[in-house]
């Protein structure tokens, strides 16, 4: 959102969906909408994140746990195939990751700042399984 | 239209309940969300009766609390409906976290407050310790000092705070009993010309409309909550002076009654003055000529908008009065009175050499008398000719015991 003055808003404490009119709204995907910038749909609304998931997709087997799993819709799947977490909405839960039944893990938790290639570069191995 | 026509005399006897209860059926409120509490029940009652009788369409939403009883009214005002409720003391205090949500949306409803004494000890009559809890809440506060005020002031309130540019919430207060159950003659106007005055209700980002979704009663944090009240208060500061001044003037076209932000009487030429609100007024104003009968040249200020209070205007009605009373009928909590502060504030750093005093009074119902009234002018008489406050800054009228006085 942009950081406007005092006099450049709507009055009330309100907030447009869209921009502009809308119809079929059901029947319109989500990336074809007239999302405004102050939807939480455009607007980032992960900013308090602490630790982030980094997703390895080199392990997944699609199985779509996470995309059920998580709390805040930001698993992105696409015709039941695994793409990547929207990191405008994660909140760093770690939920996808415990649900995650891959081994290794295809998601794992790690600092906000921490380097996506860097980590899949150093993902961990196979657990073996104790006999 | 689907409801029937009320043939009113040109003047009815009516208190300050029924007198606002016909207002709001007059301005076709379309929804009334309301819990009952002494003195201002009969207000709601009245206007659920006039539904029940086909005299308006409505809805009457029964409720749980007062809290919900507002909680109603942001939401059908939020969806976008004409609304309004009464309540006083202790149902006010109920309400007070969604007074707050009222004002912060900016949704034109109008709260008809019934001014009665806060608890404990427990009391049903008047004082205005619920007027001026209300006070920081960013509504709008008009005050009545009669049943015809009370009358008047609700299509005024609605007016006011529908009105696209402002878009926020009105009070209109009573005194408790002593308005709110005094019957005296009302002036009326017919259905047709009193639902002309405000019009029918426009609705303005309302959650109804389908095509445009909007989401109200949003969280901010750091980030934007200090723009939007910095936008509350600017608008209440800059925009609704001037609405109000314009209301009054086109009422008083239509009606002949005339009304002003500040109320003078006998101001002219006054040496003293007394400032007040409610009945209190009307005691003053009749002390004020007596009072001039022997030579004091006393006169009356009736504050009719406390919010915004209208600093300017106060500023210029007292600046060259020589000693004035501030007359605070609420526990001031260990402080001055609101009424003296605010007019403290508008006379300092100016050229004036006005001499304020602060007096509480009328907690409960104490009634204040012209014997009261009396004394006030003379003591502030004294303070002119002295040329300085002979008196503690706050002491207390009609209160038993010895003499309490502070500052």
């Amino acid at each position: 959102m942009a950081n406007t003055g005092w006099d450049e808003f709507e009055i009330g404490a309100m907030l447009r969906t869209f921009d502009g009119a809308i119809e079929d709204i059901a029947g319109t995907r989500q990336e074809d909408r007239n999302y405004s910038p102050n939807s939480s749909f455009t607007a980032s609304v992960a900013d308090w994140r602490i630790e982030k998931p980094i997703f390895n997709k080199d392990y997944c087997i699609d199985c779509q746990f996470c995309w059920i799993y998580c709390p805040d819709v930001s698993i992105i799947s696409r015709d039941k195939k695994m793409i990547g977490v929207d990191m405008d909405h994660c909140k760093g839960c770690g939920i996808c990751v415990e649900v995650c039944p891959t081994n290794p893990k295809s998601l794992l938790m790690f600092p906000e700042l921490a380097d996506e290639e860097t980590e899949i570069a150093s993902w961990p191995t196979k657990e073996e399984k104790e006999k | 239209m689907a409801f029937d026509k009320m043939e009113l005399r040109d003047i009815e006897v009516w208190d300050g309940n029924f007198a606002a209860a016909q207002a709001l059926r007059q301005c076709q409120v379309d929804v009334v969300s309301a819990y009952p509490i002494t003195p201002s029940t009969p207000i709601v009652e009245g206007y659920a009766k006039f539904k029940a009788d086909n005299y308006v369409e409505g809805e009457f939403v029964m409720v749980e609390s007062e809290h919900a009883a507002m909680s109603g009214c942001i939401g059908a005002a939020a969806a976008g409906g004409r609304v309004a409720t009464a309540t006083s003391s202790q149902g006010l205090a109920l309400m007070a976290e969604t007074l707050y949500q009222a004002s912060g949306m900016r949704l034109p409803i109008v709260l008809n407050i019934v001014n009665r004494a806060l608890a404990a000890p427990l009391n049903v009559n008047g004082d205005h310790s619920d007027m001026y809890m209300a006070r920081d809440s960013g509504w709008i506060q008009f005050d009545a000092y009669c049943p015809q005020e009370a009358y008047d002031l609700n299509f005024i309130a609605f007016k006011v705070s529908e009105d696209h540019d402002v878009r926020i919430p009105a009070i209109v207060n009573q005194d408790g009993f002593m308005t709110s159950h005094t019957a005296q003659g009302v002036k009326t106007m017919d259905d047709d010309t009193a639902y002309g005055f405000v019009g029918e209700y426009k609705p303005m980002n309302d959650m109804l409309d389908f095509e445009y979704p909007v989401t109200h009663g949003v969280q901010t944090e750091e980030d934007w909550h200090f723009e939007h009240k910095a936008r509350q208060h600017n608008d209440m500061m800059t925009i609704v002076p001037d609405k109000i001044d314009a209301a009054f003037a086109e009422f008083e076209k239509l009606t002949g009654r005339k009304y002003n932000q500040i109320e003078e009487y006998s101001m002219e030429d006054a040496d003293v003055a007394v400032v007040c609100m409610g009945t209190s007024v009307e005691t003053a104003r009749e002390v004020a000529l007596e009072m001039r009968e022997k030579g004091i040249k006393a006169g009356v200020v009736g504050i009719r908008v406390f919010r915004p209070f209208p600093f300017a205007k106060i500023a210029e009605v007292l600046k060259d009065v020589k000693a004035v009373a501030a007359l605070d009928r609420s526990a001031p909590g260990g402080t001055a009175g609101a009424l003296f502060n605010e007019i403290a504030g508008a006379l300092f750093n100016t050229d004036s050499k006005m001499l304020l005093s602060g007096y509480i009074y009328g907690l409960g119902g104490r009634d204040l008398t012209k014997k009261h009234l009396v004394d006030l002018y003379t003591e502030l008489q004294a303070n002119a000719d002295a040329g300085k406050v002979l008196t503690k800054q706050q002491q207390f009228i009609g209160v038993r015991g010895p003499k309490l006085a502070y500052l």
